[in-house]
């Protein structure tokens, strides 16, 4: 079977800064691929170059199938391309049903159905549904960051650095409700993080990725046994 | 007695004028931050479709408050394709565009039409409070300015394409990882702001001289208009159309209608001196 994505050679950065040195890796349908790195080593840039915000300079990247690099970012996205950025990108005065709802923006008809099916995993959401999404705390943001992707049913999301300034009870409801999601939903998903134990709970491997390149593949054991100074400096 | 209601009935009639007048530029303004010196063209545009098609036969309804708009909207998906969309986050360069658009047009409409135009008769006739007359046109021009807020608001708050507009406004990045295509959100709310400004310049059209650069008198009350009132479209322009048009017709039916304009320009940059992001960006937050 083909690979979900592919990307090889991959090259993109910011004006004239190159971030991304040739980044190549594979990912098969329903894996939980693991990325770890530390700040600055072009995570967030990757997740961005692959959904399309950021240009590609060189390389190319494979998307189900189709060659998605020089895709527009609306057009990845129809394709199943979902991302949960860093920092959520919630959008502030619209309430929290209306970003849901902004999940399903790219749909022909609007299917609200799909918004409970959605927030039937997200009970802490329900309450909420009234509340501007500027006025929800950090975790809350996130959930709703995760169920607004959710619901335009992604074949492959991309989740960067979930757990940045989120409080641990939420990071542990969000571990449960991806791992029941993956059971249910055969999904896929690309996760970035510095967060050990949160990457260790759900990637069937991990990454590392160094000054813009991939280094290799981290050794799941010493993952497992925390061993901090598995993390590529 | 008679002439307090006389004076509020002006009070009205000066707020309804200008928030037609801004609407359309609030919505441009607003939702994509282009800076759009061809408003006071466009609303020319409106009052010369509007009077073009009145003169032709049209029933005058129907010339002000279908045609016109339909005609600017029009120009305004056309200048949008042509120009505007090279040119989302540049402000000044927009501004630069937007004038030597705003001269183009002027000068196509004097080499088509000539400096003078034959305007249309106010229709609707007159009424009496007192000793004093007033137009039933003045009323007109308040409910029409009523029902565009209405709908404009309706659009916003209530349909599909009004919460896509409202997220694209605050985050069009994060509206294409959702797969919305910005530009064309874009593309349709320019249009819709043309053709608000076209009706403006259609219900206008009767009690306005109609000449091509008719433009240039309203371009920067509808500026001063909704920067005053900020970034929320309807609240904001709302707000501030009411305030200024109180001012305005106050200051000149205590001093002169000229001096009117001269404490409404000095009122307007007061309150931006104090409210730097508009009456809307301190009493409204976070509302359209």
């Amino acid at each position: 079977m083909s690979p979900l994505l592919e990307v090889a050679g991959l090259r993109a950065g910011y004006g004239r800064v190159p971030i991304l040195a040739g980044i190549s890796l594979a990912m098969a349908e329903g894996e939980f691929l693991g990325i770890l790195g530390h700040n600055g080593m072009g995570k967030t840039t990757l997740m961005k170059t692959i959904m399309g915000s950021i240009p590609a300079t060189a390389g190319s990247i494979r998307f189900a199938g189709e060659d998605v690099t020089g895709l527009a970012t609306h057009r990845r996205s129809r394709l199943g391309l979902g991302l949960v950025p860093q920092g959520r990108e919630i959008f502030p005065t619209l309430s929290v049903e209306e970003n849901l709802r902004m999940g399903l923006a790219a749909a022909k008809r609007e299917d609200r159905a799909l918004i409970d099916e959605v927030l039937e995993d997200f009970p802490r959401l329900v309450r909420l549904l009234d509340r501007r999404g500027g006025a929800l705390s950090g975790g809350e943001q996130q959930l709703l960051a995760l169920a607004r992707c959710l619901c335009a049913r992604p074949k492959l999301i991309l989740l960067d650095e979930p757990t940045e300034g989120i409080q641990p009870s939420i990071i542990e409801e969000m571990i449960e409700t991806l791992q029941a999601l993956r059971r249910r939903w055969s999904l896929s998903m690309i996760i970035v993080e510095q967060n050990l134990d949160f990457i260790t709970q759900l990637s069937d491997s991990v990454l590392s990725i160094q000054k813009g390149r991939i280094t290799g593949e981290v050794d799941r054991e010493r993952l497992i046994a925390g061993d901090v100074a598995m993390i590529p400096a | 007695m008679d002439l307090a209601a006389l004076v509020a009935l002006n009070v009205v009639n000066g707020a309804a004028s200008l928030v037609l007048l801004c609407l359309g530029l609030a919505i441009i303004f607003g939702m994509m931050r282009i800076i759009n010196l061809a408003h006071g063209e466009f609303v020319m545009l409106g009052a010369y479709a509007a009077v073009i098609s009145a003169n032709a036969g049209v029933n005058i309804y129907i010339a002000m408050l279908i045609v016109a708009p339909l005609c600017v909207g029009l120009v305004g998906l056309i200048v949008e394709r042509c120009l505007i969309r090279f040119l989302y986050g540049r402000l000044v360069d927009s501004m630069l565009a937007t004038w030597g658009l705003s001269l183009l047009i002027v000068g196509i409409v004097t080499t088509i039409f000539g400096n003078t135009m034959q305007g249309v008769p106010t229709p609707l006739g007159g009424f009496s409070i007192g000793a004093y007359r007033t137009s039933w046109y003045t009323i007109f021009l308040a409910a029409v300015a009523l029902v565009v807020l209405a709908a404009i608001y309706g659009v916003l708050r209530y349909t599909r394409f009004g919460l896509v507009a409202r997220a694209v406004m605050q985050n069009p990045e994060m509206a294409a990882v959702l797969g919305v295509n910005p530009a064309r959100i874009y593309m349709a709310t320019f249009s819709l702001g043309a053709a608000v400004t076209g009706l403006a310049g259609g219900v206008l059209a009767p009690v306005s001289g109609i000449t091509p650069v008719m433009g240039g008198a309203y371009v920067a009350k509808a500026f001063i208009t909704v920067v005053g009132g900020g970034a929320a479209i309807i609240s904001g322009t709302t707000s501030a159309s009411a305030l200024f048009g109180l001012v305005n017709q106050l200051g000149a039916y205590f001093t002169t209608p000229v001096y009117g304009e001269v404490i409404l320009f000095i009122a307007a940059t007061v309150l931006i001196r104090l409210m730097p992001q508009g009456i809307s960006g301190r009493f409204f937050r976070g509302t359209i």
